[in-house]
């Protein structure tokens, strides 16, 4: 039974880490501020699930899993705040959304 | 309601001193409690503690919101990392308008940062009713304008 937990929570945590390098190599790839905003989100609401749920399991029914779900519940509501006051800032600043007929280089300037 | 309102922010309080401190030894346990009570004190004579931090009339919504809500942002995360591996990056960004029809400030948070936590779309600015919303795809947009998430936050809200 805890081999078959075991082997669960890897491929949780191993799919958790996938979504997180997706997100940065979306956070690479993306044109323009915003549309980079948009692969980030990635890594902190799947990535950081997938991994939490994954040491979840590891965890059992102790203190550390209380201390993992409160650092889940820290996650999703810090992330959103903290990326909509940059988002908020930047849109304040005059910083224009990227337009597929733009080129990729061109919003990188603002 | 007032009195109830403090002691629930109490118990919250101490209940993340026990999960974070992990010593059930009387002293501590005691510390903790005096900790929590004198905490919550100094907050009222400060005037920040309100119904806003501590939002306790949203716990009967919730339970029924949040699940909906981590699904959606299972299926959107799993849209936009499809997005972010595809070849030619089909992306369509646009920058739209929605109306909120929440009428708390709690309601409003509570749409604006799922918009923003679902992965897709952020919400950029609040003016008014609406919220200024960047979404990655021309698909996502619509699916945000469909309404099916402002109408289960004000539900959630309207449980209150």
């Amino acid at each position: 039974m805890s081999a078959a937990i075991d082997i669960l929570s890897m491929i949780l945590m191993g799919a958790g880490g996938v979504f997180c390098v997706i997100g940065a190599f979306g956070v690479l790839r993306m044109p323009g501020f915003y549309t980079r905003m948009h692969a980030a989100s990635v890594i902190d609401t799947l990535g950081a699930s997938l991994i939490i749920v994954g040491l979840l399991l590891q965890s059992g029914f102790t203190l550390a899993s209380g201390k993992l779900l409160i650092l889940w519940l820290l996650i999703f509501f810090c992330s959103p705040t903290a990326s909509h006051s940059l988002a908020n800032a930047a849109h304040r600043r005059g910083v224009t959304p990227w337009q597929p007929d733009q080129g990729a280089k061109s919003s990188s300037k603002n | 309601m007032h009195r109830f309102h403090s002691i629930s922010v109490v118990i919250s309080l101490f209940v993340f001193w026990l999960v974070l401190s992990g010593y059930f030894t009387p002293f501590l346990v005691t510390v903790g409690l005096v900790s929590s009570v004198l905490v919550v004190l100094f907050a009222h004579r400060m005037s920040v503690i309100d119904r806003e931090g501590h939002p306790l009339e949203l716990r009967a919504g919730v339970w029924s919101y949040w699940p909906w809500l981590v699904v959606e942002i299972v299926k959107s995360a799993w849209t936009v990392s499809k997005l972010i591996v595809h070849p030619r990056l089909p992306i369509s960004p646009t920058m739209m308008r929605v109306k909120m029809s929440q009428t708390s400030a709690v309601g409003q948070v509570m749409y604006a940062n799922s918009i923003t936590l679902t992965p897709g779309t952020i919400s950029v600015a609040i003016e008014g009713d609406e919220i200024l919303v960047h979404a990655l795809t021309q698909a996502g947009a619509e699916d945000l304008a469909g309404g099916e998430m402002d109408r289960r936050v004000s539900a959630c809200e309207a449980r209150a």
